[in-house]
């Protein structure tokens, strides 16, 4: 089935299978490996991604349901070559480790300060609550995004 | 890497033309709503539709919360943050907010849907044993009209509800009764997770006494998702402690959890009573405006 999906403002179209699962579309179809999947389970939110700008575990999504709908990944981030506080606030703080559960932190991470510019710790912690992390122990993740939220952008994604 | 079995994608563009598809395409074709429980037992290959019929461009005619008359209305589509983050949710039935801050996590809450959460069935699903409480009401669509059944009549057993393969859940309906007050209590593993146990309480106080319950439990072998036995021992007695206890009593006495990895059968089954003790216990604060 043909499908049209803007990923990341680019207009994309392919021919794919209905039973595709967005984030293999975004990864092997579309090549944008940026975003990870971590499981068969819906748990782990390495995959997540925004449809129409709102986070969704990608793996559990079929890529004929993003056909004609707006896809922002992890590379959707950065504008013009300058991270988004988030990515800058990773950096910062340390919070990542392996960064394989990376992608889908700083996703919901952008998407949480765009609706609440100043999030509470539990507020943070809640947000993040469906994405796993085998390696920081969450502390210094919580630690980046309090960090961004201290330096808005100037540009980004959410601008 | 876990891929479900091939099927053909239609997309319905209105109710009826949804209906239309599921009598065309026959038994072997679904609905999918948010796709959060069809998709991950496809991937497991423990449902294998020929046809998948995706309601998600309906959201924009069955994804709502709104007050007609005495009675609030909820579209099928609309999302568990949708009714997480509804004034009108937290105004009326405080129960529902309760449930949805502990049903998934914010991501999957993006996605879920309200009509396909309770079409799923799951024993262990939280908001059939809260519309239970709640004493609900589901609208059921079919190519020759509409009818309107009990939230607890929904379910007929495991995965297996009153909707008929040619028929699509399209709205909940919830009376406002006033001096009524509600409460959901839920005991998981780890955030996130499904219950081990769960209990919802609904209550409508006159003065002192308790004129009307629900009592809702889930994940705990429950017929129904509800326990009339506890809402008797409510209904016309003040709800002091020895009746609230008297009617967590009862409702555990109904449960008959399975043994697995959340925990064994009689510590859920202890669950069944503490927590419908103090669903209750809050239920009736919230009635008489002692939060
Ligand atoms: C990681 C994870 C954790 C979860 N934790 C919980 C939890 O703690 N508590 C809980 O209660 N739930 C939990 N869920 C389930 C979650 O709430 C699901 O999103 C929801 O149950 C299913 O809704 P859906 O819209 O995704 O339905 P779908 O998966 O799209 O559909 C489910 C079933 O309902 C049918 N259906 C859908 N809509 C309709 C309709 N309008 N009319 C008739 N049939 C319909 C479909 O054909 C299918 O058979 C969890 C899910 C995941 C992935
Ligand atoms: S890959 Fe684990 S939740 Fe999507
Ligand atoms: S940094 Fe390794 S899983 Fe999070």
């Amino acid at each position: 089935m043909q499908i049209n999906v803007n990923l990341n403002g680019t207009e994309q179209s392919h021919d794919v299978e209905p039973r595709l699962l967005l984030v293999h579309y975004i990864r092997d179809v579309a090549g944008e490996t940026g975003t990870h999947w971590g499981c068969d389970t819906s748990n782990c939110g390495a995959c997540v991604v925004w449809l129409d700008d709102v986070p969704v575990k990608s793996c559990t999504v079929l890529a004929v349901m993003a056909d004609k709908h707006r896809v922002t990944t992890i590379e959707g981030l950065a504008v013009g070559g300058v991270l988004d506080p988030v990515q800058q606030g990773f950096m910062e703080c340390h919070g990542l480790q392996c960064g394989f559960c990376t992608p889908g932190m700083m996703m919901t991470a952008r998407w949480l300060l765009d609706h609440n510019p100043n999030p509470s710790e539990l507020e943070i912690r809640e947000a993040l609550s469906g994405q796993l992390c085998r390696c920081t122990g969450y502390h210094n993740i919580v630690k980046s995004v309090q960090w961004a939220a201290a330096h808005p952008a100037t540009v980004g994604a959410s601008t | 890497m876990q891929t479900p079995r091939s099927f053909e994608y239609e997309r319905a563009t209105s109710v009826d033309h949804a209906i239309a598809l599921l009598e065309r395409l026959g038994p072997e074709a679904r609905l999918v709503a948010g796709g959060h429980s069809l998709l991950p037992m496809m991937k497991l290959r423990l449902a294998a539709p020929e046809h998948l019929i995706d309601i998600n461009p309906l959201v924009a005619d069955l994804s709502y919360v709104r007050v007609e008359g005495n009675e609030v209305r909820i579209g099928a589509m609309t999302r568990h943050a949708e009714l997480l983050a509804s004034p009108i949710i937290a105004e009326h039935f405080a129960i529902l907010t309760d449930a949805e801050k502990v049903i998934a996590d914010p991501i999957v809450r993006n996605r879920g849907t309200i009509g396909g959460s309770i079409c799923q069935a799951d024993p262990s699903e939280d908001l059939s044993a809260a519309f239970a409480a709640l004493k609900a009401s589901v609208l059921i669509r079919s190519g020759t009209g509409e009818r309107l059944i009990s939230a607890r009549d929904l379910h007929v057993g495991p995965y297996e509800t009153a909707v008929g393969p040619a028929e699509m859940l399209t709205e909940v309906r919830i009376a406002i009764r006033a001096g009524s007050g509600s409460a959901y209590e839920k005991v998981e593993r780890r955030v996130g997770d499904w219950a081990v146990a769960a209990s919802g309480a609904w209550v409508q106080m006159s003065g002192d006494t308790v004129a009307d319950a629900g009592i809702g439990l889930t994940a705990l072998g429950v017929a129904h998702f509800c326990s009339p036995e506890a809402e008797a021992v409510l209904i016309g007695h003040a709800p002091t402690a020895e009746v609230i206890a008297a009617a967590g009593a009862a409702a555990a006495s109904i449960t008959n959890p399975p043994t697995d990895q959340r925990g064994p059968s009689d510590y859920k089954r202890h669950l069944a009573d503490i927590l419908t003790q103090r669903a209750i216990t809050r239920a009736v604060a919230r009635a008489l405006g002692r939060n």
